[in-house]
Protein backbone atom coordinates (compact mmCIF):
# COMPACT_ATOMS: atom_id res chain seq x y z
CA UNK A 1 0.00 0.00 0.00
CA UNK A 2 2.96 2.23 0.66
CA UNK A 3 3.65 1.89 -3.01
CA UNK A 4 0.39 3.53 -3.96
CA UNK A 5 0.70 6.11 -1.21
CA UNK A 6 4.12 7.05 -2.47
CA UNK A 7 2.80 7.74 -5.92
CA UNK A 8 -0.20 9.49 -4.43
CA UNK A 9 2.34 11.66 -2.65
CA UNK A 10 3.23 13.10 -6.03
CA UNK A 11 2.18 16.76 -5.95
CA UNK A 12 -1.23 17.47 -7.41
CA UNK A 13 0.39 19.43 -10.21
CA UNK A 14 1.89 16.20 -11.52
CA UNK A 15 -1.49 14.92 -12.58
CA UNK A 16 -2.04 18.04 -14.57
CA UNK A 17 1.41 17.79 -16.04
CA UNK A 18 2.64 20.73 -14.02
CA UNK A 19 5.19 19.00 -11.77
CA UNK A 20 8.81 19.43 -12.77
CA UNK A 21 11.01 16.58 -13.88
CA UNK A 22 12.81 16.59 -10.53
CA UNK A 23 9.59 16.37 -8.54
CA UNK A 24 8.32 13.55 -10.71
CA UNK A 25 11.60 11.68 -10.42
CA UNK A 26 11.68 12.09 -6.64
CA UNK A 27 8.13 10.81 -6.29
CA UNK A 28 8.89 7.64 -8.25
CA UNK A 29 12.24 7.30 -6.47
CA UNK A 30 10.56 7.53 -3.08
CA UNK A 31 8.24 4.68 -3.95
CA UNK A 32 11.17 2.63 -5.23
CA UNK A 33 13.22 3.32 -2.09
CA UNK A 34 10.35 2.39 0.23
CA UNK A 35 9.85 -0.87 -1.60
CA UNK A 36 13.55 -1.73 -1.51
CA UNK A 37 13.88 -0.99 2.19
CA UNK A 38 10.83 -3.14 2.93
CA UNK A 39 12.47 -6.21 1.44
CA UNK A 40 14.93 -6.59 4.31
CA UNK A 41 15.34 -10.30 3.77
CA UNK A 42 16.53 -9.70 0.24
CA UNK A 43 18.89 -6.94 1.34
CA UNK A 44 20.92 -8.95 3.82
CA UNK A 45 22.46 -11.47 1.42
CA UNK A 46 23.78 -8.87 -1.08
CA UNK A 47 25.23 -6.93 1.83
CA UNK A 48 26.80 -9.85 3.67
CA UNK A 49 28.07 -11.98 0.79
CA UNK A 50 30.71 -9.52 -0.50
CA UNK A 51 31.89 -9.01 3.07
CA UNK A 52 32.20 -12.76 3.59
CA UNK A 53 34.31 -13.09 0.47
CA UNK A 54 36.35 -10.08 1.56
CA UNK A 55 36.97 -11.62 4.96
CA UNK A 56 37.89 -15.05 3.63
CA UNK A 57 39.88 -14.06 0.55
CA UNK A 58 41.54 -11.20 2.41
CA UNK A 59 43.12 -13.78 4.68
CA UNK A 60 43.49 -16.68 2.22
CA UNK A 61 45.35 -14.60 -0.32
CA UNK A 62 47.42 -12.54 2.09
CA UNK A 63 50.59 -14.31 0.92
CA UNK A 64 50.08 -12.69 -2.49
CA UNK A 65 51.67 -9.57 -0.99
CA UNK A 66 54.98 -11.47 -1.05
CA UNK A 67 54.96 -11.52 -4.84
CA UNK A 68 57.67 -9.09 -5.98
CA UNK A 69 56.10 -5.82 -7.09
CA UNK A 70 52.85 -6.23 -5.17
CA UNK A 71 51.71 -2.66 -4.40
CA UNK A 72 50.92 -3.07 -0.69
CA UNK A 73 51.90 -5.18 2.30
CA UNK A 74 48.31 -5.68 3.40
CA UNK A 75 46.15 -7.71 1.05
CA UNK A 76 42.96 -6.34 2.58
CA UNK A 77 43.97 -2.86 1.44
CA UNK A 78 44.14 -4.27 -2.08
CA UNK A 79 40.97 -6.33 -1.85
CA UNK A 80 38.68 -3.73 -0.26
CA UNK A 81 37.69 -2.46 -3.72
CA UNK A 82 36.06 -5.79 -4.52
CA UNK A 83 33.06 -5.64 -2.14
CA UNK A 84 32.11 -2.24 -3.55
CA UNK A 85 31.92 -3.60 -7.11
CA UNK A 86 30.35 -6.89 -6.05
CA UNK A 87 27.76 -4.97 -4.02
CA UNK A 88 27.06 -2.75 -7.04
CA UNK A 89 26.42 -5.86 -9.11
CA UNK A 90 23.94 -7.10 -6.53
CA UNK A 91 22.28 -3.67 -6.70
CA UNK A 92 21.84 -4.11 -10.45
CA UNK A 93 19.94 -7.34 -9.88
CA UNK A 94 17.76 -5.79 -7.18
CA UNK A 95 16.95 -2.85 -9.45
CA UNK A 96 16.33 -5.09 -12.45
CA UNK A 97 14.12 -7.57 -10.62
CA UNK A 98 12.07 -4.76 -9.02
CA UNK A 99 11.46 -3.12 -12.39
CA UNK A 100 10.71 -6.47 -14.01
CA UNK A 101 8.13 -7.08 -11.31
CA UNK A 102 6.51 -3.73 -12.15
CA UNK A 103 6.43 -4.76 -15.80
CA UNK A 104 4.98 -8.19 -15.04
CA UNK A 105 2.35 -6.80 -12.66
CA UNK A 106 1.30 -4.11 -15.13
CA UNK A 107 2.26 -1.29 -12.75
CA UNK A 108 4.57 0.28 -15.32
CA UNK A 109 1.75 0.40 -17.87
CA UNK A 110 -0.55 2.07 -15.40
CA UNK A 111 2.22 4.54 -14.55
CA UNK A 112 2.59 5.29 -18.25
CA UNK A 113 -1.04 6.43 -18.35
CA UNK A 114 -0.16 9.30 -15.96
CA UNK A 115 1.54 12.48 -17.16
CA UNK A 116 4.88 11.25 -15.77
CA UNK A 117 7.78 11.81 -18.15
CA UNK A 118 9.74 8.77 -19.34
CA UNK A 119 12.97 10.14 -17.85
CA UNK A 120 11.32 10.48 -14.43
CA UNK A 121 10.03 6.93 -14.62
CA UNK A 122 13.41 5.61 -15.68
CA UNK A 123 15.62 7.38 -13.17
CA UNK A 124 13.05 7.34 -10.39
CA UNK A 125 12.73 3.55 -10.62
CA UNK A 126 16.37 3.40 -9.57
CA UNK A 127 15.74 5.27 -6.33
CA UNK A 128 15.75 2.10 -4.26
CA UNK A 129 18.98 1.00 -5.86
CA UNK A 130 20.50 4.38 -5.07
CA UNK A 131 19.59 4.06 -1.38
CA UNK A 132 20.93 0.52 -1.37
CA UNK A 133 24.17 1.68 -3.02
CA UNK A 134 24.66 4.36 -0.36
CA UNK A 135 24.01 1.95 2.52
CA UNK A 136 26.33 -0.67 1.06
CA UNK A 137 29.14 1.80 0.39
CA UNK A 138 29.05 3.12 3.96
CA UNK A 139 28.91 -0.39 5.45
CA UNK A 140 31.78 -1.66 3.30
CA UNK A 141 33.93 1.33 4.17
CA UNK A 142 33.24 0.96 7.90
CA UNK A 143 33.96 -2.78 7.79
CA UNK A 144 37.15 -2.00 5.89
CA UNK A 145 38.26 0.41 8.61
CA UNK A 146 37.29 -2.08 11.31
CA UNK A 147 39.47 -4.76 9.73
CA UNK A 148 42.50 -2.51 9.51
CA UNK A 149 42.21 -1.03 6.03
CA UNK A 150 43.84 2.39 5.87
CA UNK A 151 43.21 5.02 3.21
CA UNK A 152 46.39 6.69 2.06
CA UNK A 153 44.27 9.51 0.60
CA UNK A 154 42.80 10.34 4.03
CA UNK A 155 39.35 11.66 4.90
CA UNK A 156 38.95 13.40 1.56
CA UNK A 157 39.76 10.11 -0.14
CA UNK A 158 37.06 8.36 1.87
CA UNK A 159 34.48 10.86 0.64
CA UNK A 160 35.64 10.49 -2.98
CA UNK A 161 35.60 6.71 -2.57
CA UNK A 162 32.00 6.89 -1.36
CA UNK A 163 31.06 9.14 -4.27
CA UNK A 164 32.70 6.83 -6.80
CA UNK A 165 31.20 3.68 -5.35
CA UNK A 166 27.70 5.22 -5.27
CA UNK A 167 28.12 6.33 -8.90
CA UNK A 168 29.21 2.79 -9.82
CA UNK A 169 26.24 1.29 -7.97
CA UNK A 170 23.90 3.71 -9.76
CA UNK A 171 25.47 2.77 -13.10
CA UNK A 172 24.97 -0.93 -12.43
CA UNK A 173 21.43 -0.26 -11.20
CA UNK A 174 20.73 1.47 -14.49
CA UNK A 175 22.13 -1.59 -16.29
CA UNK A 176 19.73 -3.74 -14.26
CA UNK A 177 16.88 -1.44 -15.30
CA UNK A 178 17.86 -1.71 -18.95
CA UNK A 179 17.94 -5.49 -18.73
CA UNK A 180 14.52 -5.49 -17.09
CA UNK A 181 13.09 -3.36 -19.89
CA UNK A 182 14.63 -5.60 -22.51
CA UNK A 183 13.86 -8.96 -20.90
CA UNK A 184 10.74 -8.12 -18.92
CA UNK A 185 11.09 -11.05 -16.51
CA UNK A 186 12.73 -11.17 -13.09
CA UNK A 187 13.85 -14.75 -13.65
CA UNK A 188 15.76 -13.73 -16.77
CA UNK A 189 17.51 -10.94 -14.83
CA UNK A 190 18.60 -13.45 -12.17
CA UNK A 191 20.00 -15.61 -14.96
CA UNK A 192 22.17 -12.74 -16.17
CA UNK A 193 23.74 -12.31 -12.74
CA UNK A 194 26.47 -14.97 -13.14
CA UNK A 195 27.64 -13.18 -16.28
CA UNK A 196 28.15 -9.99 -14.29
CA UNK A 197 30.23 -11.96 -11.82
CA UNK A 198 32.35 -13.31 -14.64
CA UNK A 199 33.29 -9.75 -15.58
CA UNK A 200 34.35 -9.14 -11.98
CA UNK A 201 36.56 -12.19 -11.74
CA UNK A 202 38.06 -11.65 -15.21
CA UNK A 203 39.48 -8.35 -14.03
CA UNK A 204 42.23 -7.11 -11.74
CA UNK A 205 40.09 -8.03 -8.74
CA UNK A 206 42.58 -10.39 -7.09
CA UNK A 207 45.93 -9.30 -8.48
CA UNK A 208 47.21 -6.10 -10.11
CA UNK A 209 47.11 -6.36 -13.90
CA UNK A 210 50.90 -6.18 -14.25
CA UNK A 211 51.25 -9.21 -11.95
CA UNK A 212 48.79 -11.41 -13.82
CA UNK A 213 51.00 -14.05 -15.39
CA UNK A 214 48.63 -15.64 -17.90
CA UNK A 215 48.74 -13.45 -21.00
CA UNK A 216 45.18 -13.97 -22.24
CA UNK A 217 43.82 -13.33 -18.75
CA UNK A 218 45.87 -10.14 -18.45
CA UNK A 219 44.60 -8.99 -21.87
CA UNK A 220 40.97 -9.60 -20.90
CA UNK A 221 41.52 -7.79 -17.59
CA UNK A 222 43.05 -4.86 -19.49
CA UNK A 223 40.08 -4.53 -21.85
CA UNK A 224 37.57 -5.15 -19.06
CA UNK A 225 36.17 -1.81 -17.76
CA UNK A 226 35.52 -3.43 -14.37
CA UNK A 227 39.29 -3.42 -13.82
CA UNK A 228 39.28 0.38 -14.01
CA UNK A 229 36.35 0.70 -11.62
CA UNK A 230 38.25 -1.44 -9.13
CA UNK A 231 41.50 0.44 -9.70
CA UNK A 232 39.78 3.80 -9.21
CA UNK A 233 38.59 2.77 -5.75
CA UNK A 234 41.82 0.93 -4.96
CA UNK A 235 43.99 3.91 -5.86
CA UNK A 236 42.44 5.95 -3.05
CA UNK A 237 43.31 3.20 -0.57
CA UNK A 238 46.83 2.21 -1.52
CA UNK A 239 48.24 4.92 -3.82
CA UNK A 240 46.76 8.20 -2.66
CA UNK A 241 45.54 10.73 -5.21
CA UNK A 242 46.10 9.08 -8.59
CA UNK A 243 44.48 11.34 -11.19
CA UNK A 244 44.61 8.80 -14.01
CA UNK A 245 43.08 5.96 -11.99
CA UNK A 246 40.36 8.25 -10.65
CA UNK A 247 39.61 9.70 -14.09
CA UNK A 248 39.29 6.21 -15.54
CA UNK A 249 37.18 5.01 -12.61
CA UNK A 250 34.78 7.97 -12.71
CA UNK A 251 34.87 7.96 -16.52
CA UNK A 252 33.83 4.33 -16.91
CA UNK A 253 31.22 4.61 -14.15
CA UNK A 254 29.72 7.70 -15.79
CA UNK A 255 29.84 6.05 -19.21
CA UNK A 256 28.01 3.01 -17.84
CA UNK A 257 25.31 5.22 -16.35
CA UNK A 258 24.88 7.47 -19.39
CA UNK A 259 24.90 4.64 -21.95
CA UNK A 260 22.43 2.51 -20.03
CA UNK A 261 20.06 5.44 -19.38
CA UNK A 262 20.20 6.42 -23.06
CA UNK A 263 19.54 2.84 -24.16
CA UNK A 264 16.75 2.51 -21.61
CA UNK A 265 14.65 5.28 -23.17
CA UNK A 266 13.89 3.49 -26.46
CA UNK A 267 13.61 0.22 -24.53
CA UNK A 268 10.99 1.79 -22.28
CA UNK A 269 9.06 3.20 -25.24
CA UNK A 270 9.21 -0.17 -26.95
CA UNK A 271 8.08 -1.97 -23.79
CA UNK A 272 5.13 0.38 -23.33
CA UNK A 273 4.21 0.20 -27.01
CA UNK A 274 4.11 -3.61 -26.81
CA UNK A 275 1.72 -3.36 -23.87
CA UNK B 1 14.60 -54.05 -1.38
CA UNK B 2 13.04 -54.20 -4.86
CA UNK B 3 10.60 -51.48 -3.90
CA UNK B 4 13.45 -49.35 -2.51
CA UNK B 5 15.42 -49.77 -5.72
CA UNK B 6 12.48 -49.02 -7.99
CA UNK B 7 11.77 -45.75 -6.10
CA UNK B 8 15.45 -44.80 -6.15
CA UNK B 9 15.71 -45.55 -9.86
CA UNK B 10 12.60 -43.56 -10.71
CA UNK B 11 13.61 -40.50 -8.67
CA UNK B 12 17.19 -40.62 -10.00
CA UNK B 13 15.98 -40.86 -13.58
CA UNK B 14 13.63 -37.94 -13.13
CA UNK B 15 16.32 -35.86 -11.43
CA UNK B 16 18.90 -36.37 -14.17
CA UNK B 17 16.30 -36.09 -16.94
CA UNK B 18 15.16 -32.70 -15.59
CA UNK B 19 18.77 -31.59 -15.41
CA UNK B 20 19.68 -32.62 -18.93
CA UNK B 21 16.59 -31.29 -20.70
CA UNK B 22 16.58 -27.95 -18.89
CA UNK B 23 19.45 -25.64 -19.84
CA UNK B 24 18.47 -23.24 -17.05
CA UNK B 25 19.34 -25.99 -14.57
CA UNK B 26 22.28 -27.59 -16.35
CA UNK B 27 24.19 -24.56 -17.62
CA UNK B 28 24.86 -22.81 -14.27
CA UNK B 29 26.17 -26.04 -12.74
CA UNK B 30 28.63 -26.35 -15.64
CA UNK B 31 29.50 -22.67 -15.96
CA UNK B 32 30.29 -22.04 -12.30
CA UNK B 33 33.12 -24.56 -11.87
CA UNK B 34 34.55 -23.67 -15.28
CA UNK B 35 34.47 -20.06 -14.35
CA UNK B 36 36.23 -20.72 -11.04
CA UNK B 37 38.84 -22.78 -12.86
CA UNK B 38 39.51 -19.95 -15.30
CA UNK B 39 39.49 -17.23 -12.65
CA UNK B 40 41.68 -19.08 -10.14
CA UNK B 41 44.04 -21.06 -12.34
CA UNK B 42 44.33 -18.33 -14.97
CA UNK B 43 44.18 -15.15 -12.96
CA UNK B 44 46.05 -16.22 -9.86
CA UNK B 45 48.80 -18.37 -11.34
CA UNK B 46 51.41 -15.90 -10.11
CA UNK B 47 50.56 -17.00 -6.57
CA UNK B 48 52.79 -20.01 -7.20
CA UNK B 49 55.74 -17.56 -7.10
CA UNK B 50 55.11 -16.88 -3.43
CA UNK B 51 58.11 -18.11 -1.39
CA UNK B 52 57.61 -21.65 0.04
CA UNK B 53 54.80 -22.49 -2.39
CA UNK B 54 55.66 -26.02 -3.52
CA UNK B 55 53.36 -28.03 -5.73
CA UNK B 56 55.20 -29.82 -8.49
CA UNK B 57 52.37 -30.27 -11.04
CA UNK B 58 51.81 -26.48 -11.11
CA UNK B 59 49.15 -23.99 -10.15
CA UNK B 60 46.53 -25.15 -12.67
CA UNK B 61 46.64 -28.64 -11.14
CA UNK B 62 46.63 -27.14 -7.65
CA UNK B 63 43.43 -25.23 -8.43
CA UNK B 64 41.90 -28.06 -10.45
CA UNK B 65 41.59 -30.24 -7.35
CA UNK B 66 39.68 -27.50 -5.54
CA UNK B 67 37.39 -26.86 -8.51
CA UNK B 68 36.87 -30.61 -9.05
CA UNK B 69 35.82 -31.13 -5.42
CA UNK B 70 33.81 -27.93 -5.44
CA UNK B 71 31.89 -29.08 -8.51
CA UNK B 72 31.22 -32.35 -6.70
CA UNK B 73 29.84 -30.51 -3.68
CA UNK B 74 27.78 -28.17 -5.82
CA UNK B 75 26.38 -31.11 -7.76
CA UNK B 76 24.78 -32.06 -4.47
CA UNK B 77 23.74 -28.50 -3.66
CA UNK B 78 22.04 -27.96 -7.03
CA UNK B 79 20.17 -31.22 -6.56
CA UNK B 80 18.93 -29.83 -3.25
CA UNK B 81 17.51 -26.84 -5.14
CA UNK B 82 15.61 -29.32 -7.33
CA UNK B 83 14.20 -31.11 -4.29
CA UNK B 84 13.05 -27.81 -2.80
CA UNK B 85 11.46 -26.96 -6.14
CA UNK B 86 9.65 -30.31 -6.09
CA UNK B 87 8.18 -29.43 -2.70
CA UNK B 88 7.18 -25.94 -3.86
CA UNK B 89 5.44 -27.34 -6.94
CA UNK B 90 3.63 -30.04 -4.98
CA UNK B 91 5.34 -32.87 -6.84
CA UNK B 92 7.18 -34.06 -3.73
CA UNK B 93 3.91 -34.49 -1.85
CA UNK B 94 2.57 -36.75 -4.61
CA UNK B 95 5.88 -38.58 -4.59
CA UNK B 96 5.60 -39.21 -0.85
CA UNK B 97 2.11 -40.61 -1.38
CA UNK B 98 3.12 -42.83 -4.26
CA UNK B 99 6.47 -44.22 -3.08
CA UNK B 100 6.21 -47.66 -1.46
CA UNK B 101 9.61 -47.20 0.24
CA UNK B 102 10.21 -43.54 0.95
CA UNK B 103 13.88 -43.90 1.89
CA UNK B 104 14.33 -44.72 -1.81
CA UNK B 105 13.52 -41.07 -2.50
CA UNK B 106 16.68 -39.94 -0.71
CA UNK B 107 18.72 -42.57 -2.51
CA UNK B 108 17.23 -41.51 -5.83
CA UNK B 109 18.07 -37.85 -5.31
CA UNK B 110 21.65 -38.67 -4.27
CA UNK B 111 22.12 -40.87 -7.34
CA UNK B 112 20.71 -37.98 -9.41
CA UNK B 113 23.29 -35.68 -7.79
CA UNK B 114 26.07 -38.10 -8.68
CA UNK B 115 24.93 -38.36 -12.30
CA UNK B 116 24.68 -34.59 -12.53
CA UNK B 117 28.23 -34.28 -11.21
CA UNK B 118 29.41 -36.90 -13.69
CA UNK B 119 28.61 -34.36 -16.40
CA UNK B 120 30.19 -31.31 -14.75
CA UNK B 121 33.16 -33.22 -13.35
CA UNK B 122 33.99 -34.56 -16.82
CA UNK B 123 33.73 -31.13 -18.42
CA UNK B 124 35.87 -29.50 -15.73
CA UNK B 125 38.53 -32.20 -16.10
CA UNK B 126 38.64 -31.89 -19.89
CA UNK B 127 38.85 -28.10 -19.59
CA UNK B 128 41.72 -28.35 -17.09
CA UNK B 129 43.60 -30.78 -19.35
CA UNK B 130 43.13 -28.42 -22.30
CA UNK B 131 44.42 -25.59 -20.08
CA UNK B 132 47.63 -27.55 -19.53
CA UNK B 133 47.02 -29.30 -16.23
CA UNK B 134 49.82 -31.71 -15.30
CA UNK B 135 48.84 -35.08 -13.85
CA UNK B 136 51.64 -36.80 -11.92
CA UNK B 137 49.52 -39.37 -10.07
CA UNK B 138 49.14 -42.94 -11.31
CA UNK B 139 45.87 -44.67 -12.21
CA UNK B 140 45.14 -45.88 -8.70
CA UNK B 141 45.78 -42.44 -7.25
CA UNK B 142 43.48 -40.83 -9.80
CA UNK B 143 40.77 -43.32 -8.90
CA UNK B 144 41.35 -42.23 -5.30
CA UNK B 145 40.81 -38.60 -6.33
CA UNK B 146 37.62 -39.61 -8.12
CA UNK B 147 36.54 -41.44 -4.96
CA UNK B 148 37.04 -38.28 -2.93
CA UNK B 149 34.85 -36.43 -5.39
CA UNK B 150 32.11 -39.05 -5.24
CA UNK B 151 32.15 -39.03 -1.44
CA UNK B 152 32.10 -35.21 -1.39
CA UNK B 153 29.13 -35.23 -3.77
CA UNK B 154 27.32 -37.72 -1.54
CA UNK B 155 27.84 -35.70 1.65
CA UNK B 156 26.71 -32.46 -0.01
CA UNK B 157 23.69 -34.13 -1.65
CA UNK B 158 22.55 -35.61 1.66
CA UNK B 159 22.97 -32.24 3.38
CA UNK B 160 21.01 -30.48 0.64
CA UNK B 161 18.37 -33.21 0.69
CA UNK B 162 17.95 -32.86 4.46
CA UNK B 163 17.61 -29.07 4.37
CA UNK B 164 15.24 -29.16 1.40
CA UNK B 165 13.03 -31.72 3.14
CA UNK B 166 13.02 -29.87 6.44
CA UNK B 167 12.20 -26.49 4.88
CA UNK B 168 10.23 -27.65 1.81
CA UNK B 169 10.66 -24.33 0.01
CA UNK B 170 12.91 -22.95 -2.71
CA UNK B 171 13.61 -19.99 -0.46
CA UNK B 172 15.95 -22.27 1.48
CA UNK B 173 18.42 -22.05 -1.41
CA UNK B 174 20.83 -19.82 0.48
CA UNK B 175 20.62 -22.07 3.53
CA UNK B 176 21.57 -25.08 1.41
CA UNK B 177 24.35 -23.30 -0.40
CA UNK B 178 26.04 -21.01 2.10
CA UNK B 179 27.40 -23.56 4.61
CA UNK B 180 28.87 -25.63 1.76
CA UNK B 181 30.34 -22.53 0.18
CA UNK B 182 31.84 -21.40 3.49
CA UNK B 183 33.31 -24.81 4.33
CA UNK B 184 34.94 -24.97 0.90
CA UNK B 185 36.39 -21.47 1.03
CA UNK B 186 37.57 -21.80 4.62
CA UNK B 187 40.01 -24.45 3.39
CA UNK B 188 43.39 -23.68 1.78
CA UNK B 189 41.94 -22.73 -1.61
CA UNK B 190 44.63 -20.50 -3.08
CA UNK B 191 47.80 -21.55 -1.26
CA UNK B 192 48.89 -24.57 0.81
CA UNK B 193 47.91 -24.43 4.46
CA UNK B 194 51.45 -23.65 5.62
CA UNK B 195 51.21 -20.32 3.80
CA UNK B 196 47.97 -19.30 5.44
CA UNK B 197 48.26 -16.89 8.34
CA UNK B 198 46.05 -15.48 11.10
CA UNK B 199 42.52 -16.78 11.76
CA UNK B 200 42.10 -18.47 8.40
CA UNK B 201 45.01 -20.81 9.23
CA UNK B 202 43.38 -21.85 12.51
CA UNK B 203 39.99 -22.36 10.87
CA UNK B 204 41.49 -24.30 7.95
CA UNK B 205 43.31 -26.53 10.41
CA UNK B 206 40.07 -27.78 11.94
CA UNK B 207 38.05 -27.70 8.71
CA UNK B 208 37.58 -31.29 7.46
CA UNK B 209 37.54 -30.04 3.86
CA UNK B 210 41.23 -29.16 4.29
CA UNK B 211 42.17 -32.83 4.65
CA UNK B 212 40.07 -33.72 1.61
CA UNK B 213 41.68 -30.98 -0.44
CA UNK B 214 45.19 -31.88 0.65
CA UNK B 215 44.54 -35.55 -0.05
CA UNK B 216 43.20 -34.73 -3.52
CA UNK B 217 46.18 -32.53 -4.34
CA UNK B 218 48.56 -35.19 -3.06
CA UNK B 219 46.91 -37.87 -5.20
CA UNK B 220 47.06 -35.72 -8.34
CA UNK B 221 50.72 -34.96 -7.63
CA UNK B 222 51.55 -38.64 -7.12
CA UNK B 223 52.56 -38.13 -3.49
CA UNK B 224 49.53 -39.04 -1.37
CA UNK B 225 48.99 -37.40 2.01
CA UNK B 226 46.13 -37.64 4.53
CA UNK B 227 44.15 -39.97 2.22
CA UNK B 228 42.85 -42.12 5.06
CA UNK B 229 41.92 -39.03 7.11
CA UNK B 230 40.09 -37.55 4.14
CA UNK B 231 38.07 -40.68 3.42
CA UNK B 232 37.34 -41.11 7.14
CA UNK B 233 36.11 -37.52 7.35
CA UNK B 234 33.90 -37.97 4.32
CA UNK B 235 32.56 -41.32 5.54
CA UNK B 236 31.72 -39.75 8.90
CA UNK B 237 30.14 -36.80 7.15
CA UNK B 238 28.08 -39.09 4.92
CA UNK B 239 26.83 -41.10 7.93
CA UNK B 240 25.78 -37.96 9.82
CA UNK B 241 24.19 -36.39 6.75
CA UNK B 242 22.33 -39.60 5.88
CA UNK B 243 20.77 -39.48 9.33
CA UNK B 244 19.99 -35.79 8.84
CA UNK B 245 18.38 -36.45 5.44
CA UNK B 246 16.34 -39.30 6.93
CA UNK B 247 15.05 -36.99 9.66
CA UNK B 248 14.28 -34.41 6.99
CA UNK B 249 12.23 -37.01 5.17
CA UNK B 250 10.42 -37.88 8.41
CA UNK B 251 9.67 -34.19 8.89
CA UNK B 252 8.25 -33.97 5.36
CA UNK B 253 6.18 -37.11 6.01
CA UNK B 254 4.75 -35.60 9.17
CA UNK B 255 3.93 -32.37 7.34
CA UNK B 256 1.99 -34.40 4.80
Amino acid sequence: MAVDLAIEGLPARASSGGAGLLEQTLAVARRSAVRTLRQRGLLIFPLIFPLLLFGINGSSLSSATKIPGFPTHHYRDFLIAMPFIQGAMFVSITAGVDLARDIESGFLNRLALTPLRTEAMLVGQLGGAFVLGVVQAIVYLLVGFATGVTLVSGVGGALVLLALSILIAFGFASLGGLLALRLGRGEAIQGIFPLLFVTLFLSSSSLPRNLIQTTWFRDIATYNPVSYLLEGIRSLVITGWDGEALALGFGFATALLVITVLLSQPAMRSRLARA
Amino acid sequence: MTRFLSVARGVAWRSIHNTVVSPAILVPSIIFPLFFLVAFAGGLSRISDVPNFHYDPGYTSFQFVFVFLQSAAFGGVFTGFGIARDFDSGFARRLLLAAPRRSGIIAGYTIGALLRWAITGTIVTVAALIAGMNVDGNGVQLVGLLGLGIAMNLVAALWACGIAMFTRTEQAGALIQMPVFLLLFLAPVFVPINLLTSWIHDVANINPVTAVLEAGRGLLAGSPVKVAVAFAALAGGAAVMALFARRGLASAERAG
